[in-house]
């Protein structure tokens, strides 16, 4: 085995896991506190990464144009909440569905008009655009070192807004009970708006850390929902803590499956057999992971205590 | 008067609950809403709060008209609930249940403070880190009165202050509302206890099918065997 190889995946699993993190957890959030399936949070994903592209080619500063894009998409996300989300949040699940895909098909033609169909290239500035020698012959881009800090320090903050502020204390009050929140004088309504518009600002941090890798494009967001939910259901739906381990099993598994599988197969098959079927198989990982874990916690690892 | 409710009805969808209830309060009074299950006390108390919506009449607080407001902005004004079935936050600990909810909207003075709420309970002096789904009915409801005094209210709200619970915990709750009216906090309470009610009150309204059918002082209650029998069977 090749041990270089395994660190540097583990942190390339590491990574992809973070990223995922700070998709699912808005989408735990909203799903946990409103009971609001957002099928488009996925477009805020992609929302993210255009803005922040658009800005970066115009500043010319990839950081700076971060610092403006978040709380560009918190007001997209916020303004999704008041004009769609909040009239949706009465009716049952398949409406949500329905319109939150009326909602992705919106987002993605509005994206299609302002930034035209090709994906958007974000550069890095000279800085980020190395590589890092971790130790002797592990070699990873200075990038996603940047991404895996990110992505730890937005953790430990929201970690630590759920757990220890007065915020958070009436987000998980209002998750489980939204009706006495309000009749204790606070106002839940604009209360859970801010929540979407900051799930919103996390998606959309994750399509512009993702961006200057593979492009903004459109489409992007659709890829990244599915894999979200598998999060969010395998940690446990309204669980922050269950979306952050949850995210890093995912990325992890994935990303090992996708380069050892084919060699840990070659042990018990043939090589072309190995070849053709671990690809296939690597790809079903993360939902034979959550079949498994259901199985056996059918409320996911961490199903929060809400009543 | 502080509170003062006139023809109020309520409905849940094409069924009448409160048939032109009349009820009024006055600044640091104690009343009560005595009746029989299911004549309308708790939808009075959620029609006041906004948590169901009244379909005529009109209730003011200070003046402000409640119906049609939203329910925390009815609370804003003043009013704090302590609900039925104490719906305490079990994902909370006790701590966070007085904490998340709290504020003093009308800047009053010697606001309520967790110290203070926790001199009048000492048994949840050392439940503090306890999620709320762990304490005690008792703890609950205490913890529920704690939790509707940190929003400072002017009008303390109480559904079934004492229902299905210890004599001696009992006890600890009426001398806690003793208390609290002493510091000039009106209070509207449900409960069934008629003796230690009548201590309590100043005023007291029987509410049957939707209606005030009597109303009056504890003494003229404790006099009236009729009344007593007829709305309250005892």
């Amino acid at each position: 085995m090749d041990y270089t190889l395994l660190i540097v995946q583990m942190l390339n699993g590491l990574q992809l896991g973070l990223l995922l993190f700070l998709v699912a957890s808005g989408l735990t959030l909203v799903f946990g506190i409103l009971d609001f399936v957002n099928l488009a949070h996925g477009s805020i994903y992609m929302v993210g990464a255009f803005i922040c592209a658009s800005l970066t080619l115009w500043l010319g500063n990839f950081l700076l144009a971060v610092v403006i894009a978040l709380p560009l998409t918190g007001a997209v996300g916020y303004a999704i909440e008041v004009l769609v989300a909040r009239r949706l949040y009465d009716k049952d699940h398949l409406d949500h569905v329905l319109g939150t895909f009326g909602l992705i098909l919106v987002l993605d033609t509005l994206a299609h008009m302002i930034w035209g169909p090709a994906g958007i290239t974000v550069p890095l500035p000279a800085w980020l655009d190395g590589q890092v020698e971790i130790f002797d012959g592990a070699v990873i881009p200075t990038f996603r070192l940047l991404i895996i800090a990110v992505g730890l320090a937005v953790a430990g903050g929201l970690f630590w807004l759920v757990n220890y502020t007065k915020l958070g204390m009436l987000i998980r009050a209002g998750a489980s009970n939204r009706t006495m929140v309000a009749a204790l004088g606070v106002d839940i309504q604009t209360l859970f708006a801010l929540v979407f518009a900051l799930g919103a600002m996390l998606a959309g941090l994750a399509g512009m850390l993702i961006a200057p890798i593979t492009t903004a494009s459109i489409g992007m967001g659709g890829q990244i929902i599915i894999t979200a939910f598998v999060v969010i259901i395998i940690g446990g739906i309204g669980s922050m803590k269950g979306a952050f381990i949850a995210a890093l099993l995912v990325g992890v598994i994935d990303t090992m499956g996708r380069s050892f599988l084919d060699s840990g197969f070659a042990l018990f098959m043939s090589r072309d057999a190995a070849e053709t079927a671990a690809p296939a198989v690597s790809a079903m990982m993360i939902y034979i992971l959550m079949a498994a874990i259901l199985a056996f916690k059918p409320q996911g690892l961490f199903p929060p205590k809400v009543r | 008067m502080m509170l003062k409710i006139s023809n109020l009805t309520t409905h849940y969808g094409p069924s009448q609950a409160l048939f032109g209830l009349d009820l009024h309060i006055g600044t640091g009074e104690v009343a009560t809403l005595l009746g029989r299950n299911g004549m309308g006390k708790t939808t009075t108390i959620n029609s006041i709060m906004g948590i169901v919506p009244a379909s005529g009449g009109s209730i003011t607080f200070d003046g402000v008209e409640l119906v049609g407001r939203a329910s925390f902005k009815t609370a804003n004004l003043g009013l704090g609930l302590v609900p039925e079935g104490r719906q305490i936050f079990p994902n909370l600990t006790l701590e966070e249940n007085l904490i998340a909810t709290a504020s003093n909207h009308l800047k009053q003075d010697n606001p309520w403070t967790m110290d203070k709420v926790l001199n009048m309970f000492p048994s949840l002096q050392d439940r503090r880190k306890f999620m709320g789904n762990l304490l005690s009915g008792g703890e609950q409801q205490m913890l529920a009165i704690g939790r509707a005094l940190m929003t400072n209210p002017k009008l303390l709200i109480l559904d079934e202050a004492t229902e299905g619970l210890a004599p001696l915990v009992r006890q600890i709750i009426w001398d806690a509302l003793a208390l609290i009216r002493e510091t000039g906090t009106s209070i509207l309470v449900v409960d069934k206890n008629l003796k230690d009610l009548l201590r309590l009150a100043d005023r007291n309204f029987i509410i049957e099918r939707g209606k005030i059918v009597w109303s009056g002082t504890s003494d003229e209650l404790r006099a009236d065997r009729e009344a007593l029998h007829r709305y309250l069977g005892v």
